[in-house]
């Protein structure tokens, strides 16, 4: 990925910063141009609090390029406790540990390192919830 | 608006293609759907096509096949929408006779994927996806298709063998068509053995990239006795779209554009899911053959692989699909794939599919092109004339 574009993703990488519609209250992750809901563009920006619960999993035993080092790794669809799903990858857990439901909570990792004179670009995935 | 037929069908195997360039294989079919309406001209030019600028580096097929076809001058453009390039350009050719801007348009589909290291096809195709929330952080397509298969499996308590009946059916009609590229069955011993991906996904859930072409001449219905072809009405072609991103669905395991897709073809031909006998599925992957089948309005959410273990969408049952073999055995060349199901439903309503794969008294018979993770669906039907 070109440096602008992730320097431009760094609030919703490190701070998972989406949007929260002023009128119908509706909160987004991806940041919206327009509410989803109610259509109005008077949005403002929302931080989740980075805490939820594992809706759907995987593990990828056959990756894109830049990921193949990594495999395997598992990926999921977190229901955020605010309401969003969000599509991430999950950390310090194996395979056979995944379920739905599971609770989970936003770390900062790498998530990938472009060659070996590249830029190393980090941003959020989930882990199990510590002390539980 | 004005009614629309199909007068002539192209395609070429899928297979390997490394003997070809992009415009040749989109010419091959182009010609061969000319030589099957017997016309000599076309006014107009539409191409489905995803990747030909990220992978060979030429975009512009527009003009690029025209000038290769012997039609320099006419209109023509490319369209994309990814998997369902297609279709989508079936639609637009459908839209410019139907509006009686042109008497005589060519939807061509083309697509060349297997020359380039997977590694790169896969990023390529990644690119249907959230480019920013999705592919680059690592998730293929394969991992997309799994979270839905996933939570489907989660939530209507299925194992991974019950989605060993869509392979199957599509390998086993793959055998009998010609033009596929994988013309042999599996068993399910074989499906639950196969190599993983991205699981619950395994290698032969997942269509194979595929090189090819297919072509359709579209001419309006009033006009098809001037045609040597054997002409099939188009009573539909409806497109339409949803949250590019999984996670921005309302529910990730309804494909909701396909809902729509299918209720507005359906309210445009005037027929009912009943109606149906013949139903191209796009089978990507397993999971999308079974949400497809649902989004339709052919089975009850959650029901489709236990039909499909009753033998329903077999080439002998009561809703057959991917009657060629579809993505599956038939191959995904991925901007090409939405016109060879509709290459394969005319062959179905004209009554000359191979022997074993015809299905009898055809008078109706669907196609549903899904792009992506089912953000663009473009369903069509076509009925005996
Ligand atoms: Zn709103």
């Amino acid at each position: 990925m070109d440096i602008p574009r992730y320097w431009r993703l760094r609030n919703q990488r490190y701070r998972l910063e989406g949007t929260e519609c002023t009128e119908c209250g509706e909160k987004s992750f991806p940041p919206r141009c327009v509410c989803a809901k109610c259509k109005s563009d008077s949005l403002q920006p929302f931080r989740f609090s980075g805490k939820g619960t594992i809706y759907s999993f995987s593990t990828i035993y056959q990756a894109l390029d830049t990921f193949d080092k990594d495999i395997p790794y598992s990926i999921a669809l977190v229901k955020l406790e605010e309401g969003p799903l969000i599509t991430t990858q999950l950390a310090d857990i194996s395979p056979d540990e995944i379920k739905i439901k599971l609770p989970v909570e936003m770390v900062i990792r790498k998530i990938y390192e472009d060659g070996e004179h590249g830029p190393i670009q980090y941003g959020y995935k989930f882990r199990p919830v510590l002390n539980k | 608006m004005r009614q629309t037929a199909i007068i002539g069908i192209g395609q070429t195997p899928v297979r390997e293609h490394w003997d070809y360039p992009i415009r040749g294989l989109a010419v091959k079919a182009l010609r061969a759907a000319m030589q099957d309406a017997g016309t000599e001209r076309i006014e107009g030019l539409f191409v489905g096509n995803m990747l030909s600028g990220a992978l060979a580096e030429q975009e512009h097929l527009g003009a690029l096949v025209a000038d290769y076809a012997g039609f320099p001058g006419i209109e023509a453009v490319k369209i994309e929408a990814a998997c369902a390039s297609g279709a989508a350009a079936v639609r637009q050719a459908v839209l410019a006779v139907a509006s009686g801007h042109l008497e005589i348009a060519a939807a061509v589909g083309v697509e060349k994927l297997t020359e380039f290291s997977g590694k790169f096809s896969s990023k390529a195709l990644a690119t249907a996806a959230d480019a920013d929330y999705e592919a680059s952080i690592g998730l293929s397509f394969a991992a997309l298709n799994a979270l839905m298969m996933q939570r489907y499996m989660y939530e209507y308590g299925y194992s991974k063998e019950d989605f060993s009946p869509f392979p199957m059916i599509a390998h086993h009609n793959a055998q009998f068509n010609p033009n596929a590229m994988f013309r042999y069955p599996i068993t399910k011993a074989q499906y639950l053995k196969a190599k993983p991906i991205a699981d619950p996904v395994n290698l032969l859930d997942s269509s194979p990239v595929s090189d090819g072409a297919a072509a359709l001449i579209i001419v309006p219905l009033e006009k098809i006795s001037r045609f040597a072809g054997k002409g099939v009405k188009i009573s539909a072609c409806e497109i339409t779209t949803d949250s590019i991103g999984l996670d921005n669905r309302e529910n990730p395991i309804i494909l909701a554009a396909a809902q729509k897709s299918a209720r507005a073809a359906y309210k445009t031909a005037g027929v009912l899911p009943k109606d149906i006998s013949v139903f191209e599925a796009h089978d990507a992957f397993s999971i999308i053959t079974a949400l497809s089948l649902e989004a339709s309005g052919f089975v009850k959410d959650g029901q489709a692989p236990r039909l499909a273990a009753e033998g329903i969408y077999n080439i002998d049952g009561r809703l057959p699909i991917s009657t060629f073999g579809g993505l599956k055995g038939r191959g995904h060349p991925v901007g090409a794939t939405g016109v060879y199901q509709l290459v394969e439903a005319t062959e179905q309503v004209r009554g000359c599919a191979p022997d074993k794969l015809q299905v009898p008294d055809v008078r109706t018979a669907m196609t549903q092109n899904i792009g992506g993770s089912g953000a663009t669906v473009v369903t069509s039907i076509l009925e005996k004339i």
